[in-house]
């Protein structure tokens, strides 16, 4: 096995099929956007490979218009448009976001509360701040907000949550802009085409680098 | 009638063939191709690559952007089908969770197998890899030497085309000429990485994958593998002619719908269906070897997954190639009064000696690899370049504090951005976020470098698989296995000897390692994660000590093989699957041989 495959492993590791399914079962979800979801088959383990598909196919999206919201004003944020391409609301990351955070597996149903209770955070403290939610602040204040959480370790004692929070969300974020055809645009992924030939390094740049 | 059912399948067979992976597509190849017919038994379903491979499929197609889960573990668009760390229905025990003691089994129930989506690493054994035993006094030796393997070895690199080159390194086996492909050009980490463990004495040389850099040379291979005969050469010339060359592009572990890599799907199965001597039965869930009167296997018994009937099928001989521990588990659970214990095991070796390959990987970050222009280095696909062992004599000279080697795997470059790009960069970036954060993206994109260990294990009495004590069956009623599991201080040693050597690479390329391990216990991956294992009804020169003979049959039942790693007695640090098709070619020819003489 290879590396890459190594390392998806490791990340799901922790969760054993059985546990995964008997936590499902358990489940009792309180209001409007429970925390955790019922059990839902997912795709299963031989899902057409080749037709494309649409988020929301296999299992449904369970964020409200206002979670959407706070969603894509959020992941702007983080991937706000540049000179290289667009935001990441633009691509869609809320509907990755949302799709991610309803997603009948243990990795995003270990994420749906964090995602949910960051939002709540961010909702209370512009509450707090301004007596508004997050997604209506002014982008001096949500600067402020993110600040005081972007950094893990960096965050007061009282913060750590929601910096725990902020750091998946980015790495969501990232996750939906950069599998996007603008993300990929954007780092100048030039490949995933046919060529007849594989000439390996350009000479110049390997001069360049003094690797000749 | 290639593809066939329960009611138009023959009386009988010369051979039957369970499993087609690697091991039963090579088995069944080499038998069809020289005149045997043969009736192949496949647990998965049916499964076409030409159709279903998502070439070029990007990661805004597939949900949650292709990213892993416990139905897809290595991604939506790995090939699997019905598999991975577990198989639906299908359960196995293990003693403990324990990272130490835990075993981890990759299967998937597909027509080909794990060959679908494989790494197609193709490492020849070295003669050293043979004869452990007799080298440092551990584990044990093989009852056949290089010698006997190496015109296989070739065969199959004829077949299946592998790239790579002839270093003339020690243990690291030369091929003929002609057996090999040119190896694909390094793209820009590979320079670098090549230029730093150089200066630390550590040799960089091109990997071997079973991927067609350029087209198998249809003329001189068929006449090569099949002598003397026509039609065998004209069928594999015809079938070579419509593989195409690789695209350098799209990932091989989704398979490859132009057949540019090795599948058994795509190189095995279609020559053999050609020659009319091959049938395939799919949903076939075979769960044991049937016994006659005269103590010969007159075939085996199997349920019908689409149906649930159980069935029987019978042939001169059977061959297991289901994968190692599926092959024990099937002899374990062919109980009869003359094997109370299950079939072939008069040793009691049957299951014993389970082996995997010792894995520890790090990953590091480089300045010089930064803010590069765009590049396309999709290449090959990865694992362009690698590092032999290069310490046989240190290790020999007893200076390393443990006893086998390993060698190195590792990648880097612009590959394809998906669901795990921009994850975790707060050692890199201190957790910034905005444009600040996307302009960091774009500079560390393409400047990590990876490095995986791949290092051998020496078989103890501890690793090893039996029929669940506790009594849990599968969907279908059969007797799962359980495993037991033990790493000894050579292998733990060794990770963390994998671990200081990648920091040190790491360093002289001017860069920095995330993370680095130096707890072996810590550093190595847990049994079977790197989804190598081996042995379980080991060959050997003595049958009290040993399952099959060196020609992989059975010594207890002379109609009975076993051609997948089950056979195994060491697991060399090179990837087991070139040799198990070495092994199943070279076992193939012999029942060819002992079938014309009416031996079996
Ligand atoms: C992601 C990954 C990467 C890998 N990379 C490499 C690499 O780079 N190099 C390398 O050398 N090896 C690699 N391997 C290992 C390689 O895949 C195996 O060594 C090889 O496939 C073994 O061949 P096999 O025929 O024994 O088993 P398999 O390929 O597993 O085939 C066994 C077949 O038997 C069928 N079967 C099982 N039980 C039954 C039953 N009871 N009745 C009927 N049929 C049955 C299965 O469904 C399967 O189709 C990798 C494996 C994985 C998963
Ligand atoms: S990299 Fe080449 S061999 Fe691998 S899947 Fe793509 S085209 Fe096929």
């Amino acid at each position: 096995m290879d590396r890459r495959t190594t390392v998806k492993w490791m990340l799901a590791a922790s969760a054993a099929w059985p546990a995964w399914r008997a936590g499902l079962a358990a489940q009792t979800p309180p209001g409007a956007a429970p925390s955790q979801l019922p059990a839902a088959p997912g795709y299963g383990t031989d899902p057409d490979l080749v037709t494309p598909h649409k988020r929301g196919e296999f299992w449904p999206l369970t964020l409200s218009a206002a979670q959407r919201r706070l969603a894509a004003v959020l992941s702007d944020l983080i991937i706000p448009a540049d000179e290289h391409s667009p935001s990441a609301s633009a691509v869609g990351v809320a509907d990755f976001i949302d799709e991610w955070v309803s997603a009948p597996y243990p990795t995003q149903q270990g994420d749906r509360p964090i995602v949910l209770q960051g939002f709540a955070w961010l909702d209370a403290e512009g509450a707090r701040r301004l007596g508004k939610g997050f997604a209506a602040l002014d982008a001096a204040t949500q600067t402020a907000i993110c600040d005081s959480i972007c950094d893990a370790t960096r965050a007061a004692p009282e913060r750590r949550d929601a910096a725990r929070f902020f750091a998946l969300y980015r790495d969501l974020t990232a996750a939906a802009f950069y599998s996007s055809p603008a993300g990929r645009k954007d780092l100048g992924y030039i490949g995933n085409v046919p060529l007849t030939s594989f000439d390996g390094a350009p000479p110049e740049l390997l001069k360049r680098l003094k690797l000749t | 009638m290639p593809f066939v059912t329960a009611k138009t399948r023959q009386r009988a067979y010369d051979v039957i063939v369970v499993g087609s992976g690697a091991a039963g597509g090579q088995t069944a190849y080499t038998l069809c191709m020289e005149g045997a017919r043969v009736l192949m038994l496949e647990a998965g379903r049916r499964y076409t690559p030409a159709a279903e491979t998502p070439m070029f499929q990007t990661p805004d197609m597939a949900p949650l952007g292709g990213a892993n889960t416990p139905q897809k573990p290595f991604g939506f668009y790995d090939a699997t089908v019905d598999g991975g760390w577990e198989v639906p229905g299908e359960p196995y025990v293990r003693t403990t969770e324990d990272h130490a003691g835990r075993f981890d089994w990759w299967r998937a129930r597909m027509l080909g197998g794990r060959t679908n989506h494989w790494g197609r690493i193709s490492l020849r054994n070295g003669p050293y890899d043979f004869k452990p035993k007799s080298r440092d006094g551990l584990g044990f030796d093989w009852p056949i030497g290089y010698e006997d393997v190496a015109p296989y070895y070739d065969k199959v690199e004829l077949l299946i085309g592998v790239y790579g080159s002839n270093e003339g390194l020690e243990n690291t086996p030369n091929s003929p000429p002609g057996c090999l492909l040119p190896p694909p050009k390094p793209i820009v980490s590979d320079y670098l990485i090549a230029r730093s463990a150089r200066r630390l004495g550590i040799p960089v040389i091109p990997g071997h994958r079973a991927v067609l850099t350029q087209a198998l040379d249809h003329r001189s291979n068929p006449q090569r593998l099949h002598p003397g005969n026509a039609k065998a050469q004209e069928i594999l010339a015809a079938d070579m002619r419509s593989r195409a060359p690789c695209l350098w592009a799209t990932p091989c572990g989704r398979g490859c719908s132009i057949r540019a890599n090795y599948q058994s799907t795509t190189v095995h199965l279609p020559p053999a269906l050609a020659t009319g001597n091959l049938d395939i039965a799919t949903d076939a869930m075979v769960y044991e070897v049937a016994l006659g009167a005269d103590g010969r296997a007159d075939g085996v018994n199997f349920v019908d997954r689409t149906t649930g009937t159980h069935e029987h099928a019978s042939a001169r001989v059977v061959v297991l190639a289901a994968s190692a521990c599926e092959s024990a588990r099937i002899l374990l659970n062919s109980k009869s009064p003359h094997f109370p214990d299950g079939l072939a095991n008069s040793s009691g070796k049957v299951g014993r000696y389970i082996m995997d390959t010792v894995g520890s990987d790090v990953t590091g970050q480089v300045p010089l690899l930064e803010s590069l222009p765009p590049l396309n280095e999709d290449g090959a696909d990865g694992h362009q370049f690698y590092m032999p062992w290069w310490l046989y004599q240190e290790q020999l000279a007893g200076k390393l504090g443990f006893a086998r080697g390993y060698h190195v795997e590792f990648s880097g470059g612009k590959r394809m951005p998906g669901p795990d790009t921009g994850k975790g960069l707060e050692w890199l970036t201190g957790g910034n976020y905005g444009a600040k954060f996307k302009q960091d993206v774009r500079r560390y994109y393409g400047s990590f470098v990876y490095f995986s260990g791949r290092g051998e294990m020496i078989p103890n009495e501890r690793s090893y698989c039996e029929i669940d004590p506790g009594g849990v069956k599968d969907k279908w009623g059969i007797p799962v296995l359980r495993f037991h599991w033990q790493w000894s201080e050579h292998e733990r040693r060794q990770a963390a000897h994998m671990q200081r050597t990648f920091g040190d690479i790491i360093e002289a390329m001017g860069g920095k390692p995330k993370k680095i391990e130096t707890d072996g216990a810590k550093a190595i991956a847990p049994g079977g994660l790197i989804i190598h294992e081996v042995g379980g009804a080991i060959m050997g020169a003595n049958p009290k000590a040993s399952v099959t003979n060196g020609w992989c049959q059975t010594w207890d039942v002379p109609n009975l093989f076993i051609t997948d790693g089950a056979v195994f007695p060491s697991n060399a640090d090179k990837n087991p699957t070139l040799t198990i098709m070495a092994i199943a070619w070279r076992a193939a020819d012999h029942i060819l041989e002992r079938l014309r003489r009416k031996e079996l």
